[in-house]
C-alpha cells in the first residue's frame, strides 16, 4: 500500500456574491450539512434561488475538525436506515458531484474488550445484517490479520476480545467533500455567502419571514438551521429551545508516517479511534470534554487519555509525535441521536444534534433536510428524528448502542 | 485543564471533579400534574448558554461534595464558585441566557 496521491489545491470553485435582498430559502451554516442541504434543494426540488449563510469561512467549523470516519453500523433501525442511506450516497457522490474526494472504503473495526462489549457487538452485527448493513464479527486473530499493528496479546489492561467490522465503511477528505458540494451548489445558482453572521430573525407572528445578518436583513420564505454547535444560540434568537448541550470535542494528528494502518480502528472501552489519513498522519479522537463549551478547545488531559489508549492498542505509535490538536463544538442530545425536522416557528426548520458523528451523515442529512424544507414535511428517513420525540418518549437511544461512546 | 477551587479543599485539577450540568434546576413540585411538554422540559431541556453559565460540579476524588460554579462557556474562565443552595451571584435571573452575538464572540 502506498500513500494516496492528493490532487493539487484547487482554484476558487464558487463565487463570493453579495447577499440579495430576498431568497426562497436561506440555510444558516456553510458546513457540510448546510452545503449538502443546499445542493439537494437545488437538485431534487428545483429551489435555486437560495443562499447559504456562513459566519466564518466555508466549512471552517466541525467540517474542518472531524476525523472523517464514515460508517453505518448503528444499532437501531431508524439510525441504521439514515446512516446506511448516507453511506450509499457517499458511494455515488464522487461521480455525481464530479469530484473525487477520496472516499476510501478501507473498513471500520469496532473493538470489544469486555464480555459485555462482545455481547453488545455480536448483537449489533445481527441487527446490522437484518438492516442490510454489511457487518461481521471478527475473532482476535482475524483482527490481527486485518490490522497487523494492533496489539491483541493479553498483556494489556483490556485485551482485544474481538471486533465488529464494516468493510464498506472508511474515510474521506473532509475539505474536498465541502468543496465538491460548494462547487455544485454554485453551478446550480446557489449563493454561498461567507463572513455573514446571523444576528436575529424577522418574524410575522409565529412565521419567520427574514434573517438579520451583519450584512443586512435578508427576506426569505423559509429558513433551515444547520449550525451544529451554535444551534441553541440560533434557536434562542428565534424564540424556541432545543434539547441540546454544546461540548468541546478534541482530536489530534501525528506528523506524517509511511502507511502502517490499513483500516479504521475504534475502541469504545479503551476509548480512542484511529485512522491514517491519505497524506500519512495518524488521526485520532475520542469523547467530548465533560463541560459545556463554545471555545473550540478543551482540556489537555482528554488528549493525553486518548494518546495513552492509542499507544496501548498500537505499541508502534509510542514514538510518534503529536503535530497538532484542536477542538470543535458538538451539539449533543440526551439520546445521542440528531434532531431533523420542523420547529415551533413556522417555516423554520432545524438540522442539529448530530453530536460527535455528523460528518458521516452529511449526504443523508442534506437529502432529508432539503426534503423537509422544500415540502414542509419530514422525509421517511428523518421522521423518527423529530423534535417531538422528547415529548412523546420515542427516543432513539444510541448512547453506547452506536458502537462508540459519546 | 481547568484549575477548580473546591470550596472545601482548595484549588485542584479538573480531573478530580465531575460535571453536573446546569445549576438551579428544581425538581417539579408536583410531577404528576405536568404535561408531556413540561415533563420533557424538565428531563431533556437545559440552557445551553454561550457566555456566563451557572453549573454544578462535584469533587469526586476529594470531599465528594457538590457545589456551583459560574463559568464563561467561551473563554472557560471561572468567574465564581458558590455553595449549593446559594443564589447565582451575578443576580441574573436563573434560566436567562447571555448570548454573545458580537463578532468578537463569534466562532473564528
Amino acid at each position: 500500500m502506498s500513500a494516496d496521491h492528493l490532487p493539487e489545491h484547487p482554484d476558487f470553485l464558487w463565487r463570493n456574491p453579495e447577499p440579495k435582498s430576498s431568497y426562497d430559502a436561506v440555510i444558516v451554516g456553510g458546513g457540510g450539512h448546510g452545503l449538502a442541504t443546499a445542493y439537494f434543494l437545488a437538485k431534487n426540488h428545483g429551489m435555486t434561488n437560495i443562499a447559504v449563510l456562513e459566519k466564518g469561512w466555508l466549512a471552517g467549523g466541525n467540517m474542518a475538525r472531524n476525523t472523517t470516519i464514515i460508517r453505518s453500523n448503528y444499532l437501531w433501525d431508524e439510525s441504521a436506515a439514515i446512516y446506511e442511506h448516507a453511506l450509499k450516497l457517499w458511494e455515488v457522490l464522487p461521480e455525481e458531484l464530479e469530484y473525487d474526494f477520496l472516499f476510501s472504503q478501507r473498513g471500520v473495526m469496532n473493538l470489544a474488550h469486555t464480555l459485555g462489549d462482545v455481547r453488545e457487538s455480536i448483537r449489533r452485527v445481527g441487527a446490522n445484517q437484518l438492516n442490510g448493513v454489511d457487518a461481521e464479527w471478527l475473532d482476535p486473530q482475524q483482527v490481527k490479520e486485518l490490522c497487523p499493528i494492533l496489539n491483541i496479546s493479553d498483556n494489556i489492561r483490556y485485551p482485544v476480545m474481538g471486533a465488529t467490522y464494516q468493510p464498506r465503511a472508511g474515510i474521506a477528505k473532509h475539505d474536498h467533500v465541502a468543496w465538491a458540494f460548494a462547487r455544485k451548489c454554485d453551478e446550480l445558482g446557489v449563493d454561498i455567502i461567507q463572513n455573514c453572521e446571523v444576528t436575529g430573525f424577522v418574524k410575522d407572528g409565529n412565521r419567520v419571514v427574514g434573517v438579520k445578518t451583519n450584512r443586512g436583513t435578508i427576506n426569505t420564505e423559509k429558513v433551515g438551521l444547520a449550525a451544529a454547535g451554535h444551534s441553541s444560540v440560533l434557536a434562542e434568537m428565534a424564540g424556541f429551545r432545543l434539547p441540546i448541550q454544546s461540548h468541546p470535542l478534541q482530536a489530534l494528528v501525528s506528523e506524517l508516517h509511511e502507511p502502517v494502518h490499513p483500516t479504521v480502528v475504534m475502541s469504545n472501552h479503551v476509548h480512542v479511534y484511529v485512522s491514517q489519513a491519505h497524506k500519512g498522519e495518524l488521526v485520532m479522537g475520542a469523547g467530548v470534554d465533560s463541560y459545556n463549551g463554545y471555545g473550540q478547545r478543551g482540556s489537555f488531559h482528554v488528549i493525553e487519555e486518548q494518546m495513552a489508549a492509542a499507544v496501548e492498542l498500537f505499541p508502534i505509535f509510542a514514538r510518534a509525535h503529536v503535530l497538532r490538536t484542536w477542538g470543535g463544538i458538538v451539539d449533543t442530545t440526551m439520546d445521542a441521536s440528531p434532531i431533523v425536522g420542523t420547529t415551533p416557528v413556522e417555516n423554520m426548520f432545524v438540522n442539529c444534534g448530530w453530536g460527535t458523528g455528523g460528518f458521516k451523515a452529511t449526504p443523508a442529512a442534506g437529502l432529508t433536510f432539503a426534503h423537509t424544507i422544500a415540502t414542509g414535511a419530514p422525509h421517511q428517513l428523518n421522521k423518527p428524528f423529530a423534535l417531538e420525540r422528547f415529548e412523546t418518549g420515542a427516543l432513539i437511544d444510541e448512547h453506547g448502542a452506536a458502537a462508540v461512546a459519546h | 485543564m481547568l484549575l477548580i477551587s473546591c470550596p472545601n479543599c482548595g484549588p485542584r485539577d479538573e480531573t478530580e471533579f465531575h460535571y453536573g450540568g446546569q445549576a438551579h434546576v428544581a425538581y417539579p413540585e408536583n410531577p404528576a400534574a405536568l404535561s408531556d411538554r413540561e415533563w420533557a422540559e424538565y428531563l431533556f431541556y437545559r440552557d445551553n448558554t454561550k457566555g456566563a453559565f451557572a453549573e454544578r460540579w462535584v469533587h469526586s476524588t476529594g470531599c465528594r461534595q457538590w457545589f456551583n460554579m459560574l463559568r464563561d462557556t467561551v473563554s472557560y474562565e471561572i468567574q465564581s464558585i458558590y455553595r449549593m443552595g446559594e443564589p447565582r451571584p451575578d443576580a441574573a435571573p436563573a434560566g436567562t441566557a447571555t448570548i454573545t452575538t458580537s463578532p468578537e464572540g463569534a466562532q473564528k
